[in-house]
């Protein structure tokens, strides 16, 4: 148990995938499929010369969060970024489909990617569009999916389009969110459009409480394993459910964002538009002042 | 080819496609055996960003709230998701995923859905509007991709002519309608010379499985032959004690 503990203590950023999932479902129920003992590896990454994982830098299977039966699926940032491979997608894919046949409680996707695996793009692209494809079926069909956001690699490209895909999201501080990353911008657009090496900047745009302030997420917790385990206990009891009446209020509230914010060209910008107390020192308060914080009018809600 | 040939070779009983706000374009169409169906799409190249996708799926949600089922086709011809600091700031992932999912609430409520690419799509605007529809169909000029090859020889730093003989070999990460063909993203790939028109009454006009066989398609084509047996593995192990 004292393992658990510390698992439970440590940071999610710094944890490997496995280790998240130790310390957030409940000590000992992670039963994991198809795992690294199996030995499912890529079969693309030896002609780019690179050396493949046993599990393709994915953990997918069940346990159970205060009892709850759960299916769940870990990225490894640490693993060429996260990135969508073939392998590595038909995993998630995979577990999608297991939980439309057998729901379970929910569905918890510790997602950690810079997006599609350049090396094996068409089938990582593919894959995307088809977990997009599952978890909305699950959503329909009354499934929570639960997208849980705070590592190395963050969620980037279709990582980003699925977190926006999923019941509800929560992100730890370290947390950033984004289709395009900064450096691709930069090399696109130039350094005038996005200095990617301003961290500050990169923070503003795409990071935990700019999401969290404006509706992108809807959870915000401190950096513990911990910390993430209550929230995602907390969020999985009430769900937005897929169907017209939530799109058409999310139509709503995307195109209410666009015509109030639309102007606006840095975080603190939109803050001030919305009237939030100290727009300029959201990036230096701690943790516990910055959730004492009010959020943007509408963050808070089931449009997703 | 332009978007007025895509549009009289695909919809020779007229149609009210006309242009809207940020490249987008929306209108109906007739086509025989079908009746009436939404056309709506990016064109000219532009690339899909906040305000194009609200607008789009602002259009498939209508049709679904008119209940009249009618198929919905998705004309393509972007470049990739607008890249921008101001997109991202607004929480483009939000918008794209969107578009993605009202394509596929109008497909769960009944509606064929079918993208039709004519030009480029790359990243995240080709996941929202080609893959987000039942059927992806490529015409001639359709250029789909993740990335191109000189983006992704500098990221993977392997050289050029490197990967350009690699993708030769394997259809796994060249862009093209060939290797997306062989992966199971693109359905059909019409030739020049296709009657258009035909094909798309014969599409609309078909089965269309309610699953998501894509896995399927890229094994029978030999071009993604893990998915499938993997995806079912997992599967099967999840549903079952």
């Amino acid at each position: 148990m004292i393992a658990a503990v510390q698992i439970g203590r440590a940071d999610w950023y710094e944890a490997s995938a496995r280790d998240r999932i130790a310390g957030l479902l409940d000590a000992g129920s992670f039963v994991e499929f198809l795992g690294p003992e199996q030995r499912i590896m890529s079969p693309h990454l030896a002609q780019f010369d690179l050396t493949g994982a046993f599990d393709d830098g994915i953990a997918v299977g069940r346990g159970t969060l205060d009892g709850q039966a759960v299916l769940v699926a870990a990225q490894e940032g640490r693993f060429l970024g996260g990135a969508f491979g073939e392998v590595h997608g038909a995993k998630l894919l995979g577990l999608l489909r297991g939980a439309r046949e057998r729901p379970p409680r929910a569905v918890l996707l510790l997602l950690d990617t810079g997006g599609v695996r350049l090396q094996e793009a068409n089938a990582g692209e593919l894959a995307i569009s088809e977990v997009i494809h599952a978890i909305l079926n699950l959503r329909r069909s009354g499934v929570p999916v639960i997208a849980l956001i705070g590592g190395r690699a963050g969620a980037f490209g279709g990582g980003g389009i699925i977190t926006a895909c999923c019941s509800r999201i929560v992100v730890a501080e370290h947390a950033r969110i984004s289709v395009s990353g900064p450096e691709v911008i930069e090399t696109n657009k130039g350094v005038e459009e996005f200095d990617s090496r301003d961290r500050a900047l990169v923070w503003r745009v795409c990071g935990a409480r700019s999401r969290y302030l404006l509706g992108g997420a809807d959870g915000y917790v401190t950096g513990s394993i911990a910390a993430m385990r209550k929230a995602a206990a907390a969020m999985i009891a009430d769900v937005p459910s897929f169907g017209m009446t939530m799109l058409q209020a999310e139509q709503q509230r995307l195109t209410d964002r666009l015509h109030r914010f639309g102007a606006c060209r840095d975080a603190p910008e939109i803050w001030r538009a919305a009237g939030l107390p100290e727009p300029d020192r959201v990036g230096d308060i701690d943790d516990e002042a910055f959730l004492t914080m009010p959020r943007i009018a509408g963050a808070d809600h089931d449009a997703r | 080819m332009t978007l007025d040939e895509v549009l009289a070779a695909l919809f020779p009983g007229g149609h009210t496609v006309q242009p809207g706000p940020f490249g987008t374009i929306d209108g109906t169409a007739r086509i025989k055996g079908a009746g009436e169906i939404i056309v709506v799409g990016i064109a000219g190249g532009t690339p899909l960003g906040i305000g194009g996708a609200l607008l789009l799926a602002g259009h498939v949600l209508d049709a679904v709230r008119a209940g009249r089922k009618e198929p919905i086709i998705v004309l393509v011809d972007t470049s990739s998701q607008a890249m921008a600091r101001r997109e991202e700031l607004l929480g483009l992932n939000e918008y794209l995923a969107h578009l993605a999912k009202s394509l596929a609430f109008a497909a769960m409520e009944g509606h064929r859905t079918v993208s039709v690419l004519y030009g480029p799509a790359a990243a995240g605007a080709f996941i929202a509007a080609a893959l987000s529809s039942q059927i992806l169909v490529a015409l001639p000029g359709a250029a789909p991709s993740v990335m191109d090859l000189p983006s992704i020889s500098r990221v993977t730093k392997l050289p050029l002519d490197r990967l350009a003989s690699l993708a030769q070999t394997t259809p796994i990460f060249a862009p093209g309608v060939v290797p997306l063909l062989a992966t199971g993203a693109v359905t059909e790939a019409w030739q020049a010379g296709d009657d258009f028109a035909a094909r798309l009454a014969v599409l609309l006009a078909g089965d269309h499985a309610a699953v998501d066989t894509r896995d399927q398609l890229g094994f029978e084509r030999h071009g993604r032959l893990l998915a499938g047996e993997v995806a079912r593995q997992v599967a099967a192990a999840a549903a079952h004690d």
